[in-house]
């Protein structure tokens, strides 16, 4: 007799666990990128005989992130909105280009290039999207072949590029040996963006949208509004994210960002911001892109070739959001 | 044009002249059809090679886009999309010309038996993750297309391969001594012998009915998730035939080949007239769509454009035409 209230009870604790990660997936998150960082440590001390878990291997692993951080937050808040934003990687080797283009003229005009061709890119995809309804995948697929073709020419054409000062030492110096330039950047813009997500209106109304957005509408929310603002953001974040990639290599290509597509979906995916919008948040992403940078490195401790490095991303994206649908869908 | 013209007061057609209704119906078909047809004397008159050549030329340039484009089209009229078809398409390009080499053209046309029910079975586990998954179509195919895309590196890690002369000359040839190109055939044999015959049958209604609505296709009986799996298996045939249309116009595999296909498959989808909603449209249109496509780059490179102008032209074109499509739908529902 006893034993019916005591299953009961540990069933309800169990739900109650359940529900607490449903609700933070943040902490599972948090508990796969130790584990990930436990496991390449392994490897390295297997393959080269010494240990990855180093203040040196961290500073580097946080170095490394900071673009993908970068663009993947443009696209955390277009997710949030039930959207998707595939021009991110040619808005963000744009921004670079314009960049390093304009650099020559003077470190100011250099990033305010690179921030407006983000932003035009941006705008572009949120007329299509906010004003004449195009499906955002077309839209930002179009904007991204249109860049492309752009960027062919005039990368072509023979100019003198040079990399702003500044946008080379925030892209790759370290403070104190070990605190990378683009880690502070990539605080204050992830502080705000947590802070702005909860706190503002318009934070608020990124998930209202997504969530439902014929709901938003009779709530007086307008829709292209936010819609077009959130765009344009995105090309933002990931002009931001271009110039730190510039600042890191130095060197502007066509190929600058183009891993960074998947991945910045990869990482929204793994941070738990659902794909049909309204619910998610950019700490999960942080999480997110710091799991894809150190499976990185350890996919090439591993010697993984690019082929496979492709198929274990597409896998992780569709594998996690079944994972997430199963868990969040039978509450 | 017609079709939005017609289509506010559809009730009161009900009775009106049959050919009323059928302009209401196939309204965009017939003008995307007069499209390709109003560019042919422009690009004649841009062209100083013999017609017999320049057909052939646009023919194969065309080949795999309308392959693309049917595959893609099956998919969306089902209510999905496929963002994966490009990159599945790059697995069987490789794979044909990996293995083709050094085969007879009997061989080569056995292995691409074999290629096709391949394909098929690629594109059905796609449609079996998002069916059992129930996670959405673009999620999962975009997964895929990186699944995909790395499976034609690991296969052919860079461009090379071959095929035998005759098999080139499925899709490079004329039919005898005609001007029909051998590439148009094989598109619309594909469409006679695949799409129509399904078309009006069990199972091409049942994907219709599934597209348009499909709660009310559940509720009369159709099995959602068997059809929707179907759609995709059905798409497969057509991707296999694009990837080896890729081997066949080239004569090599490349990795890369596929990348372009995403989004213009789309492209042609939306501007041959089905719906990303769903439910909507046929691939006789997206056919016409898929050469107007081409050949609208074709004019572009005729008239001495930097091929990268065309890109970006063709790109801006794709986007004007999904902003009027979309105009032009929301006014009809309205």
């Amino acid at each position: 007799m006893t034993a019916l209230p005591e299953a009961l009870d540990r069933e309800s604790r169990l739900e109650a666990a359940r529900r607490f990660l449903v609700d933070n997936p943040v902490v599972v998150l948090v508990g796969v990128l130790v584990l990930l960082f436990v496991l390449t440590d392994v490897v390295n001390r297997h393959e080269a005989g010494e240990p990855f878990v180093t203040w040196n291997q961290l500073s580097t692993t946080f170095l490394v992130a900071a673009p993908l951080g970068m663009i993947a937050a443009g696209q955390t808040l277009v997710m949030l909105t039930g959207g998707v934003d595939l021009s991110v990687a040619l808005t963000a080797t744009a921004a670079a280009f314009a960049a390093s283009w304009q650099g020559a003229n003077g470190t100011v005009q250099g990033i305010l290039a690179g921030l407006a061709v983000g932003a035009g890119i941006g705008l572009a995809n949120g007329i299509g999207i906010g004003i004449f309804r195009v499906n955002p995948l077309i839209m930002t697929l179009g904007t991204s072949s249109v860049t492309f073709g752009l960027l062919s020419i005039y990368a072509g054409r023979s100019f003198e590029k040079v990399v702003p000062g500044l946008l080379s030492t925030l892209g790759s110096d370290r403070f104190f040996d070990y605190l990378p330039a683009n880690l502070i950047f990539w605080a204050v813009v992830a502080a705000l963006l947590i802070l702005g997500l909860r706190y503002t209106g318009y934070g608020r109304m990124l998930y209202a949208v997504g969530d439902n957005e014929a709901a938003a509408r009779l709530a007086g929310v307008r829709i292209w509004q936010v819609l077009v603002f959130v765009y344009v953001l995105c090309g933002l974040f990931s002009a931001f994210g271009g110039l730190l990639l510039v600042g890191f290599t130095n060197n502007p290509d066509l190929g600058l960002a183009t891993p960074y597509l998947l991945q910045s979906v990869a990482a929204v995916v793994i941070g738990g911001t659902s794909i049909f919008g309204g619910w998610g948040s950019y700490s999960g992403t942080i999480v997110g892109v710091l799991i894809l940078t150190v499976l990185g490195s350890l996919l090439t401790l591993l010697n993984a070739e690019e082929w496979q490095r492709q198929v274990i991303y597409g896998s992780i994206i569709i594998v996690l959001t079944a994972i997430y649908a199963r868990v969040s869908g039978s509450e | 044009m017609s079709t939005a013209s017609a289509a506010p007061g559809a009730m009161e057609f009900r009775g009106a002249a049959p050919w009323r209704r059928a302009l209401r119906l196939h309204g965009w078909t017939i003008a995307i059809w007069l499209v390709l047809l109003a560019m042919v004397p422009y690009w004649r008159s841009l062209s100083e090679q013999d017609f017999k050549f320049d057909l052939q030329a646009v023919a194969i340039d065309a080949l795999p886009l309308c392959f693309a484009a049917m595959a893609q089209a099956v998919v969306v009229i089902s209510g999905g999309i496929d963002l994966s078809i490009g990159s599945l398409m790059a697995v069987i390009n490789v794979l044909s010309a990996r293995e083709m080499v050094d085969m007879s053209f009997r061989e080569a046309l056995a292995f691409s038996l074999l290629l096709i029910v391949l394909a098929m079975l690629a594109s059905a586990f796609t449609g079996l993750i998002i069916t059992l998954t129930r996670i959405p179509d673009i999620v999962v195919t975009l997964g895929m297309l990186f699944v995909w895309q790395g499976v034609a590196l690991w296969i052919l890690e860079i461009p090379g391969g071959g095929v035998p002369v005759d098999f080139s000359d499925l899709a490079i040839g004329n039919v005898g001594s005609t001007v029909i190109p051998n590439a148009a055939v094989a598109v619309f044999a594909a469409f006679l012998l695949v799409w129509v015959p399904l078309r009006w049958l069990r199972p091409g209604l049942a994907i219709y009915a599934v597209g348009s609505n499909r709660n009310s296709a559940y509720l009369t009986g159709i099995g959602v998730a068997r059809t929707r799996v179907g759609a995709y298996l059905l798409a497969g045939v057509f991707t296999g035939l694009g990837g080896l249309a890729l081997s066949a116009s080239s004569g090599i595999g490349d990795p890369n080949s596929g990348t372009t296909y995403t989004l213009n498959s789309v492209a042609a989808v939306v501007l041959g007239g089905v719906s990303l909603l769903g439910g909507v449209g046929g691939l006789i249109g997206v056919i016409a769509a898929a050469y107007v496509l081409t050949l609208s780059k074709i004019i572009l490179l005729l008239r001495g454009t930097d091929p990268n102008y065309a890109n970006v032209y063709q790109g801006a074109l794709i986007i004007l035409v999904v902003v009027i499509g979309g105009l032009l739908t929301r006014k009809t529902r309205s």
